[in-house]
């Protein structure tokens, strides 16, 4: 599970690690039952790191490949911690046509950073995203859980600058 | 507990007056004097609507007009692009990008005093004559809303301002007045097709699954993968409660105790709704054991996508929702034999859905009656891109894109010309201009090279590349492969190299009919649905302007303007004042010349990033 991705080691705390246990013993023996737990995996620890995964395969019994499967095959589901900002440019038709992936291609310059990374001191992290449904502010992106609208690559600066 | 008609009826009076009063010229009354309905939908809370809700609420209560208005926040309104927006009644007043700062002028003049704050409406309501409702505007006459009938008008989170509309009427109705057969005769003769994107009649769909016994299930498809569509989300909401009673009415047509939701979790507002009804749903009765003590049991569970959009495939959505990669599965055997678990399954997506407790009440032939001949009802589209009014529409099937691009859309913005519009997202295709007049129905538009789809429609103007668009698609379609069968994981990556080979100007003739073939190869050999449609932006931009492919290939030139290397930058020296600003911005160093002279790019420097020609004043630097 090596890649040139700039990311940080795992943390995890006890507390994190009791709330994770409670989550599976609640789920198990359900049918169905892993993408529930790992979706709230990765809302206590922020991403689904091996190390989280394999507390997942030794609670519920499900074998380390399968989960490392599940885990890979959906885009929601992280390998590596987010940025304390969250930023998700929307890719999607609406927002293309409008110039959305000119924006993204300058969030990448001003931050050094490329899709799915995060800036080494922790504070951003950027990816894209398909469509956040905000098709009549075209073309934004969210950071955390702010919509920015009507965006253009030169407002962008600016409204990075609001989150210290 | 609701047990009997009366039960549901008696919450249905106490609100009836209440919700009644939220229609143009509505003769209820209520106990507050005036509603104000803000639209809470993704759009409008983007664009701030929570705040306005709220900062309302404080006004009117430090104002002490807290027992003649009252406060709703609704789902979605459909005029996303004028977002926030917001509705008061009895005057039935659009008011349109409303901001914080209008709220206290409305709070004092329309809500204290009866002064509609004319400024501030939507200014298409606003004519000469006075004001007009808002339904007489381009923008709302010529829609018909059956599945968002309850978007924008009711309170989402109050179950009991859905049963004021007649909702779970059509449950009772179908648990103790009809027969499984009566049901699937309904729904057949009304000619209801599945809104998801095939278009297969719903009703045979719920026949084939009642044959056999034992454990089924219901599910309900919304993960609304397709970008730029959010039909699905505006009516999960505006009105989750339409959902469930259909899917219980389906459970009890082909014998099933167990529904499922499929919802995206990239839609958070409509998941914490969704959880709110369920649990309003459950503490009434209407989902649960033994629904209007008639012995039918039937509950409903959330489960989550995560971002696959595969997923909306139905055997990849079940796969998924029995906690394994949404790869999809070969049919026959089809969901209606062995499907969730390996149980019969029948899965409708989320408007279809929404159609079905208005066609039980109102009957197969009322829903006929709206239509094309082989499409019947109305369908909503997400309209999006390039046009004025970017939002949600629900028209009779049979209207034709000009239409919805010129009437009800305002039109293309900025002057400019209208190129193409796609349909049907990733597995859709362009509509060229000249199709402008064909009636917008499941069969035409497969005849015209594209499809429904789930509803997406996105509207193009001349500076946007149909090479480009396709490719766009296809980057997207590559991303979200499965990997599970080879004509899809493999062909689709070769189409696309081919596509950005021609974008870059390095494609021959040869290589347009490569792309060609291997599409249709595509199209004939995959697996499931996503790889089977997969190669149509490829198609339908081939099949509508094979010009533009030629011109990048032949004569190396990107008609739009939109592809990068076929692009140079130049300076015009007649409109240059040398200012300098172009130089100071660019990136590369590629621009020079003396101050006050007209200044040169240097084309071998120049990386086509754009900021001079955002920077220039007078607009003297142009692409050719």
């Amino acid at each position: 599970m090596s890649s040139g991705k700039k990311t940080v080691p795992f943390q995890g705390t006890k507390e994190q690690e009791e709330q994770l246990q409670k989550v599976i013993a609640a789920h198990k023996g359900e049918k169905g039952a892993l993408m529930p737990v790992l979706q709230q995996a990765q809302e206590i620890y922020g991403y689904l790191p091996v190390e989280v995964q394999r507390m997942i395969s030794e609670g519920m019994q499900i074998p380390m490949s399968k989960i490392c499967g599940v885990v890979t095959f959906y885009s929601f589901y992280s390998l590596y911690p987010k940025g304390k900002y969250k930023i998700s440019v929307c890719l999607g038709t609406a927002c293309y046509v409008k110039g959305s992936n000119q924006v993204y291609e300058k969030l990448q310059q001003v931050l050094g950073i490329g899709g799915g990374e995060c800036t080494p001191d922790g504070k951003f992290s950027l990816e894209a995203c398909r469509c956040v449904g905000a098709c009549g502010l075209a073309p934004v992106m969210m950071i955390n859980d702010d919509v920015h609208g009507r965006l253009s690559p030169d407002s962008v600066e600016e409204i990075l600058a609001k989150y210290e | 507990m609701i047990k009997t008609i009366e039960g549901l009826r008696s919450i249905s009076s106490q609100k009836k007056a209440s919700v009644g009063f939220r229609h143009p010229g509505s003769k209820e009354r209520d106990s507050y004097e005036r509603h104000v309905l803000v639209c809470a939908g993704t759009g409008c809370t983007s664009s701030g609507s929570v705040k306005i809700a709220d900062r309302l609420e404080e006004d009117i209560a430090a104002k002490g007009l807290k027992d003649k208005v009252c406060v709703i926040r609704t789902g979605c309104h459909g005029l996303c692009a004028l977002g926030p927006v917001m509705i008061i009644y009895p005057e039935a007043s659009f008011y349109s990008n409303v901001s914080i700062d209008h709220i206290d002028e409305i709070v004092d003049e329309h809500l204290a005093k009866g002064n509609v704050v004319t400024k501030y409406l939507y200014q298409e309501t606003v004519t000469e004559q006075g004001v007009i409702p808002m339904n007489d505007t381009d923008f709302y006459r010529k829609q018909h809303r059956v599945a968002l009938q309850n978007c924008g008008v009711i309170d989402p989170e109050n179950v009991d301002e859905y049963i004021a509309t007649g909702g779970y009427e059509a449950l009772h109705k179908v648990l103790t007045t009809m027969s499984r057969e009566d049901v699937v005769g309904v729904l057949e003769r009304s000619g209801l097709r599945g809104r998801g994107g095939a278009g297969f009649p719903t009703g045979t769909k719920w026949k084939f699954a009642m044959g056999s016994t034992g454990q089924k299930y219901v599910c309900c498809n919304a993960d609304e993968g397709d970008p730029g569509a959010f039909m699905d989300r505006s009516v999960l909401e505006g009105d989750p409660h339409v959902v469930f009673e259909a899917m219980a009415i389906a459970g009890y047509v082909i014998g099933s105790d167990q529904g499922y939701i499929y919802v995206r979790a990239e839609y958070p507002i409509a998941i914490h709704r969704l959880e709110i009804a369920l649990k309003q749903a459950r503490e009434y009765g209407l989902l649960g054991k033994d629904i209007f003590g008639t012995g039918f049991d039937f509950d409903i569970d959330l489960r989550l996508g995560a971002g696959a959009f595969v997923c909306g495939e139905e055997t990849a959505l079940m796969t998924s929702i029995e906690g394994n990669r949404g790869e999809p599965r070969p049919r026959p055997p089809f969901p209606a034999v062995k499907g969730l678990f390996d149980k019969p399954t029948i899965l409708n997506n989320v408007e279809t859905w929404a159609n079905i407790p208005r066609i039980i009440m109102n009957g197969a032939d009322w829903f006929a009656s709206m239509g094309t001949e082989k499409s019947k009802g109305t369908k909503v589209f997400a309209l999006g891109g390039k046009i004025q009014n970017v939002g949600l529409v629900e028209i009779p099937m049979g209207t034709t894109l000009r239409e919805i691009v010129e009437e009800i859309g305002g039109g293309v913005p900025n002057g400019k010309k209208f190129k193409a519009a796609q349909t049907g997202g990733p597995s859709g295709g362009c509509i060229p201009a000249s199709d402008f007049d064909v009636e917008i129905d499941y069969d035409n538009l497969v005849a015209i090279g594209s499809m429904m789809g789930s509803g997406g429609l996105i509207v193009m103007d001349e500076d946007d590349c149909m090479v480009d668009i396709a490719k766009f698609f296809l980057e997207f379609t590559v991303d979200e492969s499965c990997g599970k069968c080879t004509p899809c994981r493999v062909g689709n990556k070769r189409l696309l190299e081919i596509l950005e080979k021609i974008t870059e100007g390095k494609a021959t003739m040869e290589d347009l009919d490569k792309l060609e073939k291997l599409a249709n190869l595509i199209k004939k050999t995959s697996l499931c649905a996503l790889g089977q449609t997969a190669p149509n932006p490829v198609l339908s931009t081939l099949k509508h302007f094979r010009d533009e492919y030629v011109a990048h290939i032949q004569d190396k030139k990107c008609p739009a303007g939109k592809c990068k290397a076929l692009l140079n930058y130049a300076i015009d020296p007649e409109k240059c004042i040398g200012c300098g600003l172009c130089a100071k911005n660019c990136p590369a160093d590629a621009i020079s010349g003396e101050k006050k002279k007209p200044h040169t790019i240097d084309t071998s420097k120049c990386v086509k990033c754009g900021s001079c020609i955002e920077k220039c004043k007078k607009d003297a630097i142009y692409k050719k």
